[in-house]
């Protein structure tokens, strides 16, 4: 079948494929690449702790896509997505990291380590999944945070992987095709620092599992899941197992926890078991809130916005006499103490408000300008 | 092109779905108590009856929602009893609900696309990976999407979320989304409950189409007496969850005791 494009009708179609390919207008085609050229020179613009901060946000992006899979399109509400973040984090360090007096690693090289965080999290994902079949709702989200206290009291006991509280241990070794991305020097002619290294990989691998979750999306599976969550009784009926789709979308959604959990704490560097609290859980919860809800473009932003979220209460502290910048200063608050109150500011105002997110914002600016002159 | 016109009827002879004496309770309740009826290819069999007669419960046992306490079902030559809806799907069994229960955030496309699951024929490897195996699987269903669209004439509504459009349109949506699973048996449940004398006369017209040019067997619950005495070959009464009259619609629209179940006894002595 031939597929032409016809100039100056960008909703036009000559084929199925156009209609379903990945970017399918135009605009969408030239926005996007805009976006991977100005990301691509981020690093040579922003200063190093702000793209660290990004760095982070995009990490994080990938996690917030994994939970927008589970939560957002098959609409199991999961508050232990910490605990597969966890399991990916100290998969990792134990597998690339290395031995020192009080904790094991193994030393192995990324190509190993990553995957095998990304599994080892699907596989605790596979054995959560069956609850899921049984549960739904709230009863699912309570069972969930069960997890999160389970993984917990892990995490703590086992001090030959973890390093116990208090203690913590490093995260794995960062070397891709020999290139340490901890350290500063010339790569590819250019002369890159640490952090402009490590924002290059977290965009490459931002980008990558973005790609993989709209194939999931807009594929057969992504249906399904979507199904699942708008009526799980009529998608049983015209043929969706749901069994095998809830267990799938924790396993995938696992997968994608594992993966950032090795990578947020491989650029960190060194963590301590009380971060997989329900702290995270909730964090990511509002990173797939206030991001959209089943879009995976909803789920980046919703990343880089709340893994901001710090910087700019840091900066708001500055502006503000009565917010104190650390935990033991005076002042009405601490800075650590506005992060928490605008979370639950940003969940709350969002919900209402625009429960779509920053995704529906973005849609109704880009149906405004579509229109423009017009009202509509 | 892909065409869903069936090109050779099947052999006559089998009946397509065969309930014997299903009994149904809950707890207490008894919904449905020796229930036995046949359905035969290309027919279409009707069942009515009061409210709370039992005909949704039929539906429920059919396609592997309830499973009742006796009896057998047999759809194709295959038991069904035990069988989870999902496997019951696959083995070619469709329905519509009596109560919309379309997928309201997805567009109309991806709705019936659903109803093509069955077909897709790839798994999450392919799906994650979006290689030429799962395209092309993607482009051969949708255009098989493309030619129910066509045929129940819901061209205008592709792109738009099914639960944002008007509920004539909705039934009509949820017919197609079954009829995209290529069903050997098609159950239909109140198809034109609420609906204005125009859209009846619409999906009195798509069901006709179905069955001349698709020849897929169906069985119909409908309240709307005209609709189901003009379509049905065969009707079954129900009452209180028991078969009371089984035949042609002529004959059951005669019958005393189907008259008895709407009416109520001409002898108001009887009834104490």
């Amino acid at each position: 079948m031939t597929s032409t494009r016809l100039r100056g009708r960008p909703l036009v179609r000559t084929s199925y494929a156009q209609d379903m390919s990945l970017l399918n207008t135009p605009a969408k085609r030239r926005s996007t690449i805009l976006i991977i050229i100005v990301s691509f020179l981020v690093p040579f613009i922003v200063t190093d702790d702000l793209l660290l901060v990004l760095t982070l946000g995009m990490i994080s992006a990938v996690g917030a896509i994994g939970l927008n899979l589970v939560t957002g399109y098959a609409g199991q509400v999961s508050l232990g997505h910490a605990f597969f973040i966890g399991l990916g984090a100290y998969t990792g360090a134990v597998l690339g990291g290395d031995t020192d007096a009080s904790v094991t690693g193994y030393g192995l090289p990324i190509y190993i380590w990553l995957p095998a965080a990304g599994v080892v999290a699907a596989l605790a994902g596979l054995l959560v999944g069956p609850i899921a079949v049984r549960l739904r709702g709230l009863y699912l989200a309570i069972v969930t945070l069960g997890l999160v206290f389970l993984g917990d009291h892990i995490f703590r006991e086992s001090r030959s992987l973890t390093g116990g509280p208090g203690v913590g241990r490093r995260g794995p070794d960062l070397v891709i095709f020999g290139i340490d991305l901890e350290e500063s020097g010339v790569v590819l002619g250019l002369d890159l620092a640490r952090e402009q290294r490590q924002f290059f990989m977290a965009l490459v691998f931002l980008i990558i599992f973005a790609v993989l979750g709209r194939n999931i999306a807009r594929s057969g599976v992504g249906r399904a899941f979507s199904a699942i969550r708008d009526r799980d009784v009529a998608a049983a009926v015209i043929g969706v197992d749901l069994t095998k789709y809830k267990v799938m979308a924790f396993a995938m959604s696992s997968f994608f926890a594992g993966v950032t959990g090795a990578l947020y704490y491989a650029v960190v560097g060194v963590f301590e078991p009380s971060a997989f609290g329900l702290l995270l859980s909730v964090q990511y919860l509002a990173m797939v809130l206030i991001g959209g809800v089943a879009t995976i473009s909803g789920a980046i932003m919703g990343a880089l916005f709340i893994s901001s979220l710090g910087r700019i209460s840091g900066e708001i502290a500055h502006v503000l006499p009565f917010i104190s910048e650390s935990s033991s200063g005076s002042g009405l608050l601490s800075v650590f103490q506005l992060e928490a109150i605008l979370y639950g500011v940003l969940i709350v105002v969002f919900l209402i408000f625009e429960p779509r997110g920053l995704f529906g914002i973005w849609t109704r600016v880009r149906n405004y300008w579509k229109g423009w002159p017009f009202s509509y | 092109m892909t065409d869903i016109r069936r090109e050779a009827p099947p052999e006559q002879g089998t009946p397509v779905v065969s309930v014997k004496d299903v009994d149904l309770n809950f707890a207490g309740v008894k919904a449905l108590s020796g229930v036995t009826f046949d359905v035969n290819d290309n027919e279409l069999f009707a069942i009515i009856g009061p409210n709370g007669a039992g005909k949704t419960s039929i539906f429920n046992v059919l396609s592997g929602v309830y499973r009742p306490q006796a009896g057998s079902v047999t759809f194709l030559g295959e038991d069904l009893l035990g069988k989870r809806p999902h496997v019951v799907a696959g083995l070619g069994m469709a329905r519509t609900f009596q109560n919309i229960e379309l997928f309201e955030n997805l567009d109309v496309v991806d709705n019936l696309m659903l109803g093509r699951h069955h077909h897709l024929g790839y798994g999450w490897p392919s799906a994650v990976a979006w290689l030429g195996r799962a395209q092309k699987a993607e482009i051969r269903n949708r255009r098989y999407v493309e030619e129910i669209i066509d045929f129940l004439e819901i061209e205008p509504y592709r792109r738009m979320p099914a639960g944002l459009l008007p509920y004539g349109v909705q039934k009509r949506i949820e017919l197609g989304r079954a009829l995209a699973m290529e069903p050997k048996l098609l159950l239909l449940d109140e198809p034109v409950a609420g609906m204005n004398g125009e859209e009846t006369e619409d999906m009195a017209r798509f069901i006709l189409d179905i069955r001349s040019e698709l020849g897929i067997p169906m069985i119909l619950v409908e309240h709307d007496m005209g609709l189901v005495m003009d379509l049905a070959d065969r009707v079954m009464a129900m009452d209180f969850g028991r078969p009371v009259a089984t035949g042609l619609p002529s004959e059951v629209q005669a019958h005393p005791e189907v008259i008895r179940a709407y009416l109520g006894s001409p002898d108001p002595e009887e009834v104490a």
